[in-house]
């Protein structure tokens, strides 16, 4: 169970200015059905450039409709000028906090503000321009990076927690590791990056060069002392096929060998996560 | 701590169940003077190694199963890993396993690190599911092989209550020399399962699905199957899983089986038809409803149904607010971002995914209760639907 503020739960059951505002001066539609939350927010807006009305409708959880609901409380009554300075953090604190796996909530709730703005200013965001990185939630590279300089993001599991990108299939963690170094790099905080473990990357050309020169270089000299030899029959994905020849074949130690010898030898040379077997 | 356990109204009992008192009460004395171990030497232990024999007989009654083929363990995860593991270090030279996309996380989690954990690469075959949550039976005869080393296929879905053909699939697989594993976890108590008539190596179950204490879990192993233990350690459960026993537990969950002898008829008459009262209610009040699984081969005790257009937590909470305890498939009651795999392997639309709610009976449920729920969702999934964006009156 969540552990949701109180003022969490009052917005949420019992949500201000739900809506749709008629003939609205800015409309902002965000999310979507398949990504589990969506908000569409309607502003009405003065000549002088003042929020006069906000209206939100919501589909999502608890903290995205308090997200929502705070939000058109925060923005009545500004200046669109002041408005769009609103980033997510003040939407979440306004909430007093959201769990760290909901700030994504709040980012939904800054969206759709901006959205609505550039709409009343009939422009179109940038954001909609970036390159979508992930494809499960369609979040693009510069969500990405403005999110982690905005919340002075560590880790690509803050990036999901505020932006979902990465949180569907995975298959975007490296492309957002990469999103992370460099939008830290650009504000100067590079050295703060959380380091993860990042095994080191080798096509599987550059493995079976590598594995043959270990093998020749560490094991073989070894196994031939005592009539034996060792052939590499095929590499896949971590996957190191060998095949023990001569002495080998018949020796009872031949998998204690191969484990902790050749698998032990080969992981610390070549790659990390090296299983060898027999083929 | 007081949990005010009189003014909910529970029905999450495929989560975990009311420990019966009829349990609580047999287990008591092992809670506070018979504190001996079972594999003492003296007496005042000895005693209580007796009491550890006749909970493990009533187990065993329960399934049809010989005493000594009743393993005790501490979830229905650790009997999974146990039977699946086990399996795979029998049969070293076998590298496939045939299971289903809708395993409960013990199984398939464990399934997607086989690789990691035994440092062999192995072939995975996840059952498909129809949209009423089903199997293909022509589907799982063609994936068994001669590598297959288990077949692990639950008895019945935790979040559907979809019941599959075990005991023509553990048949299929014996034919072809394979073992077979099922999760029964949800199935016990409430199915009738006779293990002298099945072809089943293993039967994984947990104590706290049946009124019993959480904590405790059984792995039922056919005698004459192969098996590697999971625990290394003592002598316990005859060098099948080490660890003193947990005592006061294992009476319990004696006494649970014993109680769910009597009370499945209970299950399948008076619960069963609160379930299809709730259900038919919510389906009939509530535009755009509809029922995840199939309509008959389900537990008589469960019902899940999605709200199109509204999001599970959003239920749940407004469904707190009376008093009412419930289960969602939505991204966000899990803390993923994605909604049940379950509901997704059947197809179920993202628009009802989302929305999805799971009652799950138990013979503690009354009519009035029933009511009180039928009263409520219609109002609570009213309101959240004028919130919605998707949400357009008909």
């Amino acid at each position: 169970m969540w552990e949701y503020t109180d003022k969490v739960q009052q917005h949420f059951l019992n949500p201000l200015n739900v809506g749709e505002i008629d003939k609205a001066d800015g409309t902002g539609d965000v999310g979507s059905l398949a990504c589990g939350d969506a908000l569409k927010l309607t502003l009405k807006i003065n000549e002088e450039e003042i929020i006069t009305d906000a209206k939100f409708k919501t589909f999502g959880c608890a903290s995205a409709i308090a997200s929502s609901s705070v939000l058109t409380e925060m923005v009545k009554g500004m200046t669109v000028d002041d408005a769009e300075k609103i980033t997510n953090e003040d939407i979440a604190e306004a909430l007093g906090g959201l769990p760290k796996e909901k700030m994504h909530c709040s980012v939904m709730g800054r969206e759709a503000l901006e959205a609505a703005i550039a709409d009343y200013r009939g422009i179109t965001l940038p954001m909609a321009e970036g390159d979508v990185v992930c494809e499960c939630f369609g979040v693009t590279d510069l969500e990405v990076i403005r999110t982690v300089k905005e919340s002075d993001l560590k880790s690509v599991e803050e990036i999901t927690n505020f932006t979902k990108a990465g949180g569907g299939c995975g298959k975007c963690e490296d492309k957002l590791r990469d999103l992370l170094a460099e939008a830290r790099a650009d504000k100067g905080l590079a050295e703060l990056v959380i380091p993860v473990e990042k095994p080191l990357k080798m096509t599987v050309l550059q493995k079976i060069k590598k594995i043959e020169e270990v093998l020749e270089r560490e094991v073989r000299p070894a196994l031939r002392k005592d009539g034996g030899d060792i052939e590499l029959i095929d590499v896949d994905g971590d996957f190191v096929m060998v095949s023990l020849r001569g002495a080998c074949t018949s020796c009872s130690k031949s998998q204690t060998t191969l484990k902790e010898h050749v698998e032990k030898k080969l992981r610390e040379q070549v790659l990390e996560t090296l299983i060898v077997e027999e083929a | 701590m007081n949990c005010n356990e009189k003014n909910v109204i529970y029905m999450d009992n495929n989560a975990t169940t009311k420990v019966a008192p009829e349990v609580v009460e047999a287990m008591m004395p092992f809670l506070t003077g018979c504190y001996g171990n079972p594999s003492s030497m003296h007496n005042f232990g000895g005693q209580v190694g007796r009491c550890v024999t006749e909970a493990r007989e009533k187990v065993a009654a329960l399934i049809g199963a010989v005493s000594d083929e009743i393993v005790f363990t501490s979830c229905g995860t650790e009997s999974d890993s146990t039977a699946i593991l086990s399996a795979l270090q029998a049969f070293p030279e076998k590298r496939h396993i045939v299971t289903t996309r809708v395993e409960h996380p013990a199984v398939k989690h464990l399934c997607e690190n086989l690789d990691r954990l035994t440092g062999h690469k192995h072939r995975i075959t996840k059952l498909k599911v129809a949209s009423d949550g089903t199997l293909d039976l022509a589907e799982y005869e063609k994936a068994l092989s001669e590598d297959t080393a288990i077949v692990s296929v639950m008895w019945a879905n935790n979040e559907t209550g979809v019941i599959f053909p075990i005991a023509e699939m553990a048949r299929m697989a014996k034919e072809r020399n394979i073992l077979f594993h099922t999760d029964a976890v949800q199935a016990v108590g409430k199915v009738p399962i006779d293990m002298r008539e099945l072809e089943i190596d293993f039967l994984s179950m947990s104590g706290h699905k049946l009124h019993a204490p959480k904590g405790i879990g059984i792995l039922y192993v056919r005698r004459g199957t192969p098996f590697v233990p999971f625990l290394a350690g003592g002598h316990q459960e005859k060098g099948r899983r080490g660890g003193t026993e947990n005592v006061a537990s294992i009476v319990g969950l004696g006494r649970a089986c014993e109680l769910a002898a009597e009370t499945i008829e209970v299950e399948n008459t008076r619960v069963k038809k609160l379930r299809d009262k709730l259900e038919e209610g919510l389906l009939a009040s509530i535009p755009k409803s509809m029922l995840n699984g199939h309509k008959t081969a389900r537990l008589p005790n469960t019902t899940n149904i999605s709200f199109e257009y509204v999001e599970g937590e959003a239920i749940l909470l407004h469904m707190n607010e009376h008093n009412i305890c419930a289960s969602s498939g939505s991204a966000c009651t899990s803390g993923s971002l994605e909604p049940s795999h379950v509901l997704r392997a059947m197809g179920v639309p993202f628009t009802a995914a989302h929305g999805s709610i799971r009652f799950s009976l138990s013979m503690y449920n009354t009519e009035e209760e029933v009511d009180v729920i039928l009263e409520k969702m219609p109002g609570i999934i009213a309101l959240l639907r004028q919130l919605s964006p998707f949400w357009k009156e008909e």
